[in-house]
């Protein structure tokens, strides 16, 4: 059917590389990463409605970080588990998309 | 001469309905590049056979101004005719009568012919051009759009069901097309969105345009939501011609007979496919090798381009075939592939197709990306519309047949009628690489020269597992057969399964893995 050779390339299925050539979207496929539980990503696109921690702050779990408003409604974001906050990448009326970066943590000592 | 007066008067009121929103609107529609609805139910059916019915229906509505307001045929032509001389049903959306926006009279003038086609049984197209719910009417838009929805799923797999999208066609109106058998695109005049450009720039802030959003490209390649693509109206309009002329007009019917042709493709069989498993190919050649006249009507040609369906006919008939394509993911089966395929037989089972299946596939397509996407759940649907089917089943290993794969593509095991393999056919549990490793892992690790001793354990196994003989012992495979002497045993098999009768057992519908 096809007048010129197409460029095929190797691909591994099992123990055995075939020649062949990769769709669209195979192409565009996201590599899977591991999560970090210290990255806290958004989950849905929206809008930062209120940000309740600042960076250093030692939050213990369950307590609200931010609201996140998505589709009509508000996400309270809550803390997975006690840490320090790293990093806070939003700030208040920033509409951001699906798996942005919000709030990085870091572990903190019970003691502390 | 009264009767003469109200003639004319009949005369002259058609021809005003019959120029849907006037010249102004025409010249715009136009000027998109597009035809008028009327245009192309008279460019898609046989000269003169086109009989419009509820040209005189008007919209009811009261609020918002719309009591004044007078809209030819309420925005929709509605009608049955012919095409190559099989009488079809059919409505098109005038986007020239405010902008072919759907009220509930435009609604029930649809459900009106849809009522008919399933009565008659008859094809129904829809030609759809519409910028979507007739925001004036309310409930009554919803209420039309949730009629067309139910008739589409009561008309499946009674009449074939025929979406052609020449213009916009967003928000609740594409559920018509996605519940139908066949939507046809055109680029840069079919648009397809739940919600638009507008809606995602506001909530969410991504800027994208319609036609990337959700033109025909996008439909007919990535979503797999079209099943024919065409870079014209008038190419699209003959696919729909060549597609209607393929298939059964009810599932009471089979597909109209034509003189049979030999094949005539250049190539010899034989030298399509390389020795060397590794290396691709074009399957459709082997499709075209094996069909009257060198013919196949290909479904969903862009989207999972690793498997391919579609329509050929063998001995004048109509059959649809599903084949692995190496030449694209090593002809791996996947989620779209499955989903692709499962939901062809389901339909060539429902309409009296015969199905022949051509085999060449090394297994599921591993990746993280895979399994998180649900391949379970997808090729599952592939094990469904297989076991289900009661229409002769006829199988051709040409090459690989491996693991899972091997059962999902119509394997003897769910019910295969016939089953053939090319002698240089493969069928095992796993790549003959993979199953040394594991079967010899122990002699390959103790080996002074594991890569000696692995590629010694790989020739073994496939000399001894890796062929068709081992499941032809079984009687697994009925036939091993020479490339040469596969047209002759298909339509042999095809012959005498004329009058296959399979039962299934009694149930409501089954719960197949949707």
């Amino acid at each position: 059917m096809q007048t010129e050779k197409p460029e095929y390339v190797d691909f591994a299925v099992t123990a055995r590389k075939y020649k062949t050539l990769l769709t669209k979207k195979y192409q565009n496929r996201k590599p899977w990463v591991n999560p970090s539980p210290y990255e806290i990503q958004s989950i849905i696109p929206g809008t930062i409605l209120e940000v309740f921690v600042k960076e250093g702050d030692i939050v213990k779990e369950g307590a609200p970080l931010l609201i996140l408003e998505a589709m009509k409604m508000q996400n309270r974001i809550e803390m997975p588990f006690t840490a320090r906050i790293k990093k806070i990448n939003v700030e208040v009326g920033v509409r951001i998309p699906k798996e942005l970066l919000m709030i990085e943590l870091e572990a903190v000592d019970i003691e502390e | 001469m009264t009767l003469k007066k109200n003639i004319l008067a009949l005369r002259q009121k058609k021809a005003i309905v019959e120029k849907g929103g006037g010249d102004k609107a025409i010249e715009k529609q136009v000027a998109m590049g597009k035809m008028t609805a009327r245009d192309r139910i008279l460019a898609l059916l046989d000269v003169d056979s086109f009989h419009e019915y509820d040209l005189f229906v008007e919209h009811e509505e009261r609020n918002f101004g719309m009591d004044d307001k007078v809209l030819a045929g309420d925005g929709v032509i509605t009608g049955t005719g012919t095409i190559k001389g099989a009488p079809i049903c059919i409505y098109a959306q005038d986007f020239t009568v405010m902008g072919g926006s759907l009220g509930l009279k435009h609604a029930r003038k649809i459900t009106k012919i849809m009522d008919h086609a399933l009565r008659m049984k008859v094809p129904c197209i829809g030609i759809n051009d519409s910028g979507g719910a007739r925001i004036q009417e309310g409930i009554g838009a919803l209420a039309g759009y949730g009629e067309i929805f139910y008739r589409n799923t009561m008309a499946s797999g009674v009449i074939p069901q025929i979406s052609v999208i020449l213009g916009p066609c967003a928000g609740g109106a594409v559920y018509s097309p996605a519940l139908t058998d066949f939507v046809f695109v055109v680029e840069n005049i079919s648009k397809m969105f739940i919600t638009g450009p507008n809606v995602i720039e506001t909530v969410l802030g991504e800027k994208i345009s319609q036609e990337d959003l959700g033109g025909a490209r996008v439909h007919a390649e990535i979503t797999g939501n079209a099943h024919f693509y065409a870079l014209s109206e008038m190419e699209c309009l003959e696919q729909i011609k060549e597609l209607v002329s393929l298939i059964p007009h009810s599932n009471q019917e089979k597909a109209a007979k034509i003189e049979p042709k030999e094949p005539n493709f250049p190539k010899n069989i034989e030298n399509i496919i390389p020795a060397d498993p590794k290396q691709p190919y074009d399957v459709r050649d082997v499709i075209l090798a094996l069909s009257d006249d060198s013919k196949f009507l290909e479904v969903q040609e862009l989207w999972a381009a690793n498997i391919v369906i579609g329509f050929g006919r063998m001995n004048g008939e109509t059959v649809g075939f599903v084949a692995n394509q190496p030449m694209y993911l090593a002809g791996v089966l996947d989620c779209d592939a499955s989903d692709k395929a499962a939901r062809f037989i389901r339909y060539c089972d429902a309409f009296n197709i015969p199905i022949i299946t051509l085999e060449d596939m090394p297994g599921y397509l591993p990746g993280v990306d895979q399994e998180h996407a649900g391949v379970i759940r997808h090729g599952a649907k592939m094990l469904y519309a297989y076991s289900e089917a009661t229409v002769p089943k006829i199988t051709v290993i040409l090459r690989k047949a491996y693991g899972g794969g091997y059962i999902a593509m119509n394997s003897r095991h769910l019910g295969a009628d016939f089953m053939f393999a090319w002698p240089g056919a493969e069928i095992a549990v796993m790549g003959p690489e993979g199953a040394a490793n594991i079967i010899f892992r122990k002699e390959i690790m103790e080996a002074e020269d594991e890569d000696a001793m692995r590629q010694q354990k790989v020739q073994e196994y496939i000399e001894k597992f890796a062929n068709p003989f081992v499941a032809a012992s079984k009687g697994y495979i009925d036939a091993v057969i020479e490339p040469m002497e596969t047209r002759e045993l298909l339509l042999h098999a095809l012959e005498v399964s004329k009058n296959k009768d399979d039962y299934r057992p009694a149930k409501k519908h089954g719960v197949p893995p949707f």
